[in-house]
């Protein structure tokens, strides 16, 4: 893959549905209501997240694999033999679409990690953390190899193209899922890439996001500290490292990860009663640099929670609505609306407050 | 033996406008008018000080550099031929005052910062929230929080935090090296702008323990006032290791200038030279700095961030690396411009290095180590507006500290002659005519503006890159650019060249 592009900042539309109660849905709701916002994407980035799709392999990681080459896809077969157990290996199922030029190789393996490998220096280490070092090694060193996503029983499915066109071309109708979540893309300043399509992925952490991150060179330089690498040339990038970072390895729950994100103003701190106050400014302090400062608005997802959440001051469009226990999230109302029309509630969500909907237990 | 330096500067005196006022006379610290039916200046002895200029009522006063003092000539500069013939007259060392005015290459100036345009929008700060509120001390890696009742309450005790309500801090600018109502000035400037000032080595005088919430006392290796009663006066404690304008060098401060009031607060014989050395002969070693930082930290309880200043110079992110691994809560990095009250001009012209290639490789250094959270940066030495501000946070500064800049506030023309204890604007002065004439009132306020004026321009800056929280610019090196620079200068500063 040619990673000689800079950074790609990007317009964008968004959208995503969850069903509380993990209903398994087919992948054109998704498709008809980011297709819906159509101008707001150039033909030149479109992607879906999907969680539920992989019942059979719901124990593996799903490694999902763009190569520039055969002999990228070699090399991380190799790698991916060394360090893993490859439970199965295949092409990723597409179908002509004549929009959608020169694709890379695609391929997804279900993986198992050998219990021998988790010790790092004689240390036991986690599960998840080799899985991240693996993915980070394969992005950084081997050429002509992008890991798309990573995560168990889920997938992304991403590329150059209208998001639409992208969801014909990987044949989701033929995909039942829980949670999807889409993007479409508008990059403004240099050529899309299909690794540079939304959503970013690591475990089962996917991030769809529509603004510019204004702080990325911060963000990116702090999550450096902790061992993540951002060769991905996008700003989105980072928000999935920093939601791992924060959520995964520094344990703190999601509503929490959220106000570190997009974090209180000073000026609401000092109003906060005390106790809230010292938690607020002692995250502040020490979370500064993975403050996502600029116009966003992001919807991450991991297999049993979908946040939605804008930045601070509110410089992008969302809303999300609910019939049943289907959940909703757009960037314009009418995405929604377009796949249901008949919604229990409908709101704009607020700049710097999350919207979190959970699955809900044993089911 | 005739003096065969000649006149500097050229005093030209409109006597047409002239009204024998004498205010000229009375007003030049450095005795350079005489009256006899008219003011006849004495051109040898004018500093360019500008405060005649400032105080003739008639604007009668010019002063120009001599315009026949060599033969040009661009090895041979004008200051080395002057240089040696003070040397070979004197056979003494030169002494100077302010920062390095050499012509190095400037990086502050070879730096570009971002703005915003369609995509990312620019904020107005006039109408959106803008922070600039900064924190220094040592910060965790992570944050521990409980769920307690359903409510998310804090489980970690974070290290004692200064903060900074702007990230701009006043240099240490010892009380003895400037005068009682500069400090005066200082701290009651630090406390309405919610920031700091830093006494120096001189000790903090009386007047100034209700201020003691925005200072930072420091210990030096004279030790001059360091007693309990002083570190309990402070807001942050900091060791001085060494100075940007003359790193490797300890201080002086002529008998002259130690008056009654200075001798009381530093605690030394009245008329007698303090003299602090370049080594603090208990530290010998980064263990022995880290004793020193713990025994601060324990004789304030543990209640106050320690910070270690030292000059930047060669392997400054290794030294900081080792400072922050000793234990140091801040770390103050001072680079080549900074200033000084008096200091061997040799050492300040040639030693040490710029300050903007200090806070890169220090951040850079820190960051790799991952121990960047762990201690807060400082950068001085040379900060002339909020454009190096903006700059040095975004190459990796918490915040920056400025001294020239603020004496320039209270009057300071940079006639560099600090060093000579005659300064007319009554800042580098003990002289008590002198020192009268800096109304601490006046000074005050004058810095508070200047602090005011920076900030609203942080702000805008902040705003033009599309950022409300100064947080998100601090390390931020994809922000700027450089444009004229070598490879190796921007690989050093971490940024790509303009059109990148
Ligand atoms: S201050 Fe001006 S007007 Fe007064 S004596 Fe001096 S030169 Fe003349
Ligand atoms: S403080 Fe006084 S002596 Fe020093 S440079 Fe400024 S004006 Fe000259």
């Amino acid at each position: 893959m040619d990673r000689t592009f800079e950074r790609i900042p990007s317009g964008c539309a968004i959208s995503g549905i969850m069903s509380v109660t993990g209903k398994r849905i087919s992948g054109e709701k998704i498709i008809a209501s980011i297709s819906l916002m159509h101008d707001r994407s150039n033909g030149l980035g479109g992607g879906f997240a999907a969680y539920g799709i992989y019942p059979e392999f719901a124990d593996h990681y799903a490694f999902h694999l763009m190569y520039q080459s055969e002999r990228g896809r070699t090399l991380t077969e190799e790698f991916l033999n060394k360090h893993f157990i490859i439970e199965r290996g295949e092409p990723i199922p597409t179908r002509p679409v004549a929009t959608i030029t020169d694709p890379p190789l695609l391929w997804r393996y279900f993986l198992k990690v050998p219990e021998e490998r988790l010790y790092k220096n004689h240390e036991p280490m986690d599960e998840r953390d080799y899985v991240v070092e693996k993915v980070m090694y394969i992005n950084d060193n081997i050429p002509d190899s992008y890991v798309a996503s990573s995560g168990k029983n889920m997938g992304a499915f991403k590329g150059v193209g209208y998001p639409e066109d992208i969801g014909r071309f990987f044949r989701l109708e033929e995909y039942e899922g829980y949670l999807w979540t889409a993007h479409g893309r508008f990059p403004t300043n240099t050529p899309g890439w299909w690794g540079g399509a939304h959503p970013f992925t690591l475990l089962d952490w996917s991030v769809v996001h529509n603004g510019e991150i204004s702080s990325y060179g911060i963000n990116k330089r702090y999550l450096e500290m902790f061992g993540y690498k951002c060769t991905l040339m996008t700003d989105t990038e980072v928000v999935a490292y920093a939601v791992d970072l924060l959520h995964r390895r520094h344990d703190l729950p999601l509503e929490i990860v959220a106000k570190v994100l997009a974090a209180p103003f000073w000026k609401d701190i000092e109003k906060m009663e005390e106790e809230d106050r010292k938690l607020y400014t002692a995250l502040r302090q020490v979370y500064g640099s993975a403050l996502l400062n600029g116009p966003f608005s992001i919807i991450v997802a991991n297999s049993k929670v979908m946040m939605g959440l804008n930045d601070r001051i509110k410089l992008r469009p969302m809303v999300w609505g609910r019939r049943g226990d289907f959940y909703y999230m757009a960037s314009e109302e009418s995405a929604i609306y377009e796949i249901e029309p008949a919604l229990d509630e409908v709101h704009v969500s607020k700049g710097g407050e999350p919207v979190i909907v959970r699955l809900k237990e044993g089911e | 033996m005739a003096n065969l330096i000649p006149p500097r500067f050229k005093v030209v005196i409109d006597y047409e406008r002239c009204r024998k006022c004498k205010r000229c006379v009375i007003n030049c610290g450095f005795g350079v008018y005489s009256f006899a039916d008219r003011v006849i200046p004495d051109h040898k002895k004018c500093v360019s000080c500008q405060r005649c200029v400032a105080f003739c009522p008639e604007e009668a006063i010019t002063i120009i550099e001599n315009p026949n003092v060599f033969r040009p000539n661009s090895y041979w500069t004008m200051e080395d031929r002057i240089n040696i013939m003070k040397q070979a007259s004197s056979s003494g060392m030169l002494l100077t005052g302010m920062g390095n005015d050499r012509p190095y290459k400037n990086y502050f100036d070879h730096l570009l910062i971002d703005a915003c345009q369609v995509t990312n929008p620019s904020i107005d700060p006039l109408r959106e929230p803008m922070e600039l509120t900064t924190y220094l001390g040592k910060k965790p890696d992570a944050v521990k929080v409980k769920v307690e009742n359903g409510k998310v309450k804090l489980d970690t005790q974070i290290a004692p935090q200064i903060k900074l309500d702007t990230p701009i801090i006043f240099s240490p600018m010892s009380y003895g090296s400037i005068s009682l109502n500069a400090h005066k000035a200082l701290a009651r400037a630090a406390k309405e702008c919610g920031i700091l000032m830093n006494t120096g080595e001189g000790g903090l005088h009386k007047e100034l323990y209700p201020y003691k919430d925005w200072i930072i006392v420091q210990v030096a290796s004279g030790r001059f006032g360091v007693n309990q009663e002083y570190l309990d006066h402070s807001a942050v404690v900091e060791i001085k290791i060494g100075q940007g304008a003359k790193p490797g060098i300890g201080g002086h401060l002529p008998g002259e200038k130690v008056n009654r009031e200075v001798s009381e607060t530093r605690m030394i014989p009245e008329g007698t030279d303090a003299l602090s050395p370049a080594p603090h002969h208990d530290i010998y070693s980064i263990e022995d700095l880290a004793q020193l930082i713990y025994a601060l930290k324990e004789a304030t309880h543990y209640e106050k961030p320690v910070s270690v200043k030292i000059a930047a110079v060669h392997n400054v992110a290794a030294i900081a690396s080792g400072i922050a691994r000793a234990g140091a809560d801040i770390i103050y990095i001072d680079g080549f411009r900074g200033g000084t009250g008096a200091a061997p001009t040799v050492i300040r012209d040639h030693i040490g290095i710029p300050i903007e290639l200090a806070i890169a490789a220090v951040d850079d250094r820190l960051r790799a180590e991952g121990i960047r959270n762990s201690v807060s940066i400082v950068a001085a030495g040379g900060i002339r507006h909020s454009g190096d501000v903006a700059k040095a946070i975004a190459l990796g500064a918490d915040a920056v500290a400025i001294g020239t800049a603020a004496l320039i506030a209270m009057g300071c023309h940079v006639c560099q002659m600090c060093h000579t204890g005659n300064c007319s604007w009554g800042i580098a002065t003990q002289r008590p005519e002198l020192t009268q004439r800096l109304d601490p009132d006046w000074a005050a306020q004058q810095l508070i503006n200047l602090v005011k004026s920076w900030s609203l321009e942080l702000k805008e800056i902040l705003g033009a890159l599309g950022l409300n929280a100064i947080e998100s610019l601090r390390g931020s090196r994809e922000r700027l650019r450089g444009i004229g620079l070598t490879d190796t200068e921007l690989a050093i500063l971490g940024v790509k060249h303009a059109g990148r």
